[in-house]
C-alpha cells in the first residue's frame, strides 16, 4: 500500500466503530432477557390448558419463520417449499417410532432425526432449486413441495392418505401441553439465536451481500452456491426438527396437514409483517399471526374466515409497511430522533464546516450538519439492525 | 517487464454478434494499461471474459502462466483480479462497511482495521456506517475501487472509472490509481475520456469490432490512423480528422 495509506493507518485503526452504544446495547439486553423471562413463565402464569396450546404454537411458528428467515430473509431467495422439510421431519419420527416401535418420553430422543432427515433432503432440494433465481426459485421450490405432497398420498411407508399416528403420551391433560411449549421455546430461542449469529457473521454477510447482487458477491470472491446451500441445509435442519414436534403435540400427521400449502404462506407473512431480514421481524410477526390465526379460528366457526382475514391482513401489510413492523418502526425512530435539525446548516456555519476529501459536487456542498445527521441516522440504523 | 495478464486469440459472440475476434492483448506487470475504442467495440465483453462472468468460445486467458480461461468469478478474484462494473455495483442495503468486508480475507477486528484504511484512502471512511444505497454515484465509484482493493488484487480492471463523475473526483481517482500502481498493483483501465486515459496510461490497446487495432505508448496510439478510422469510419472527412487528432491529445479530454 502507498505511503498515504499507511500515514492514515493509525486514524484508520482510531476511527473503527466500536459496535453500537453502551446504553442502547444494554436496553437491548434488558429486553431480551425480559421477553425470555415472560416466555418461560407463561405456562406457569396461564395454566388454562387452552391457553397454554396459543403458547405451543406460537412458539412453533416461531422457530420455524426464524429458520425460514435465515435462509431467505437474508438471502433474499424467498422459499414456498419449507413445508417440504416440516412435513418430512413429521414423518421421519413418525415412521421412525412406528418401525423402531419406541414410545412414551423416549419418542423426543428421535427429534434430531427429524432436522437430520429435513437436512439430507435439502441438499439435493437446493442443488437443484438454487440453480436458478427469484420466480423461478419460487416456482421450483412450490413444484417440489407437490412432489412431496404426492409422495406422502402415495407411498406406503407414510400409509396414504391416512396418515400416521404419534405414540400416546399419558400426560395429565392439565399439565400436557407444558413440555411441549418449554420444547418448543427452546427451538424457538435456539432458532432465533441462530439467526442473530448468523446475521452477525461473514456468513450472514455474504448471505446478505448475495440478497443484494449475487453476481457482484460472486466476482469478490463469494462462493455463493455453497454459502446458498448452507443456509438453505441450516434451515431445513431446524424446520425439520420443529416438524417433528408439531407431530407429536398435535399426534397425527396426514399428507395435506403435513405438507400444507398454507404452511409456507403463513411464515412468508409472519416474516412480512415482522420485518422480512431483521432478526426480530419473524418473531415478532410470529407471535401476532399464530396466535391470531388460532383464535379467528376458535371464534368462528368458518375455518375459511381466518384465511380471508389474513389475505386481507398480507395486503395491507403490502400496501402500508412493505418493509414490516421492525424496519418501519425504526425509519420512524429516526425521523423522529432527527426531525427539526436542519440538514444543511447556515451559510455561516457552513463556512466553518470541514472540508475533508470531497468525491463530488453534492458532497461538496455538503455542510458539517448533513454529515451529522448521517451519524446520527447511521447510529440509529445500526440500533434498527440489530432488533 | 514480465506479462502479468494476457488474452490470446479470445472470440465471443452473442447471438449473432461478434463480441470479440481472435483478441489478444498483454498487459504487463506493473503497468498501468489503457483499453480504449468505440462504443460496442468489445471492451467490456473482454472484461467479462476475464473476469469469468462470460465464457470465451474459443481462445485463452492466462494470468501470469495459470490458464484462467472461462473459471468462475470468485476464483478469478481468489487469484488476484478485481475489477469494477462501468454502471457500479454496490450492496445498497449493507452499510459502506459492510460492503468493504464482503471481500476481504482477513479476520473481523484485522478486516475492519484494513477496510477502514481503504476508505480513508479514497476519502469516504466518514461514510461507513451509512447504507450503500445512499451514496452519491461518486461516492459509490469510489466505494466500488476500496472493496476491490481491499483483498489486495494484483491486477484491477477498472470499467469508466470517470464514466458521469465530475472533475475533482476524476483528478482524485486518477491519483489514487498513480499511487497504488506505485506501489506495485497493476491496471487495465476502460475509459472513454482520453485525457484520463492518455495522461495516466503506459500502453494503450484499442478494440475495435472486437479485434485489437493497435497497441502502445500513447504517444504512437494516438496517431495511429486506425485508431481514428476506428473512431471516426474509413474515409473520414479532413475536418473530422483534425477534430479527432485533438481529442486524442491530453488536455483535450471530457472534463479532465
Amino acid at each position: 500500500m502507498s505511503e498515504s495509506s499507511t500515514g492514515t493507518q493509525d486514524r484508520g485503526a482510531r476511527a473503527v466503530p466500536s459496535g453500537g452504544l453502551t446504553g442502547a446495547r444494554g436496553l437491548r439486553i434488558a429486553g431480551v432477557v425480559a421477553v425470555l423471562a415472560a416466555a418461560v413463565a407463561f405456562p406457569q402464569v396461564f395454566t388454562n390448558p387452552a391457553v397454554t396450546n396459543y403458547g405451543v404454537f406460537a412458539m412453533i411458528f416461531v422457530a420455524v419463520a426464524s429458520a425460514w428467515n435465515t435462509f431467505s430473509g437474508f438471502s433474499g431467495y424467498i422459499s414456498l417449499g419449507h413445508a417440504v422439510f416440516f412435513g418430512s421431519g413429521a414423518y421421519a419420527v413418525g415412521v421412525a417410532a412406528r418401525d423402531w416401535h419406541v414410545a412414551g418420553v423416549g419418542v423426543f430422543g428421535l427429534l434430531p432425526l427429524a432436522a437430520a432427515v429435513g437436512a439430507l433432503i435439502a441438499v439435493p432440494f437446493g442443488l437443484v432449486a438454487l440453480r436458478v433465481r427469484r420466480h423461478t426459485f419460487i416456482v421450483i421450490t412450490i413444484a417440489l413441495f407437490f412432489i412431496f405432497q404426492l409422495m406422502a398420498f402415495n407411498f406406503s411407508f407414510t400409509q396414504g392418505s391416512s396418515g400416521l399416528d404419534a405414540p400416546f403420551l399419558s400426560w395429565s391433560l392439565q399439565t400436557f401441553n407444558n413440555p411441549f411449549y418449554y420444547i418448543a421455546l427452546a427451538c424457538a430461542a435456539g432458532a432465533t439465536a441462530l439467526a442473530w449469529l448468523i446475521r452477525r457473521s461473514r456468513f450472514g454477510l455474504q448471505l446478505r451481500a448475495i440478497r443484494d447482487d449475487e453476481d457482484r458477491a460472486r466476482g469478490l470472491g463469494v462462493r455463493t452456491m455453497r454459502v446458498k446451500l448452507a443456509a438453505f441445509v441450516l434451515s431445513a435442519a431446524i424446520t425439520g426438527l420443529v416438524g417433528g414436534l408439531w407431530f407429536y403435540y398435535i399426534a397425527q400427521v396426514e399428507p395435506q396437514t403435513g405438507f400444507d400449502p398454507l404452511f409456507d404462506l403463513f411464515v412468508v407473512l409472519m416474516a412480512f409483517l415482522g420485518g422480512l431480514g431483521t432478526v426480530s421481524g419473524p418473531v415478532l410477526g410470529a407471535l401476532i399471526i399464530e396466535p391470531g390465526q388460532l383464535y379467528l379460528t376458535t371464534v368462528f366457526t368458518n375455518a375459511y374466515l381466518s384465511e380471508i382475514l389474513l389475505g386481507v391482513l398480507f395486503l395491507a401489510v403490502v400496501l402500508f409497511m412493505p418493509r414490516g413492523i421492525i424496519p418501519t418502526s425504526t425509519e420512524w425512530i429516526t425521523k423522529l430522533r432527527t426531525r427539526g435539525r436542519s440538514a444543511i446548516p447556515p451559510a455561516s456555519q457552513r463556512a466553518a464546516a470541514p472540508t475533508g476529501l470531497r468525491s463530488d459536487e453534492g458532497a461538496t456542498r455538503e455542510g458539517g450538519a448533513l454529515k451529522a445527521a448521517r451519524r446520527r441516522a447511521g447510529k440509529a440504523q445500526r440500533v434498527g439492525k440489530v432488533l | 517487464m514480465s506479462v502479468l495478464l494476457r488474452t490470446e486469440g479470445v472470440h465471443k459472440s452473442y447471438g449473432g454478434v461478434q463480441a470479440l475476434e481472435d483478441c489478444t492483448v498483454e498487459i504487463g506487470e506493473g503497468e498501468v494499461a489503457g483499453l480504449i475504442g468505440p462504443n460496442g467495440s468489445g471492451k467490456t465483453t473482454l472484461f467479462n471474459v476475464i473476469t469469468g462472468y462470460a465464457k470465451a468460445d474459443a481462445g485463452e486467458v492466462y494470468l501470469g502462466d495459470r490458464r484462467i480461461t472461462n473459471i468462475a468469478p470468485d476464483k478469478v478474484f481468489a487469484l488476484g483480479i478485481g475489477r469494477t462494473f462501468q454502471l457500479t455495483r454496490i450492496f445498497a442495503s449493507l452499510t459502506v462497511m459492510e460492503n468493504m468486508l464482503v471481500a476481504s480475507k482477513h479476520g473481523r477486528a484485522s478486516a475492519r482495521k484494513r477496510a477502514m484504511e481503504q476508505l480513508e484512502f479514497v476519502g469516504i471512511a466518514g461514510h461507513h456506517a451509512v447504507p450503500a444505497g445512499t451514496l452519491s454515484y461518486g461516492q459509490r465509484k469510489l466505494l466500488e475501487l476500496a472493496y476491490v482493493l481491499v483483498a489486495e488484487p494484483a491486477i484491477v480492471l477498472l470499467d469508466e472509472p470517470a464514466g458521469g463523475v465530475n472533475l475533482t473526483l476524476v483528478n482524485q481517482i486518477a491519483g489514487r490509481i498513480r499511487e497504488l500502481n506505485a506501489a506495485g498493483v497493476t491496471f487495465l483501465i476502460v475509459e472513454h475520456n482520453m485525457e484520463f486515459v492518455m495522461g495516466l496510461c503506459d500502453q494503450v490497446t484499442v478494440l475495435d469490432s472486437g479485434t485489437v487495432v493497435a497497441a502502445g505508448p500513447p504517444a504512437i496510439v494516438r496517431t495511429d490512423r486506425r485508431v481514428l478510422d476506428a473512431y471516426l469510419g474509413e474515409d473520414p472527412a479532413a475536418e473530422d480528422l483534425e477534430a479527432a487528432e485533438a481529442a486524442l491529445e491530453p488536455g483535450a479530454g471530457e472534463g479532465a
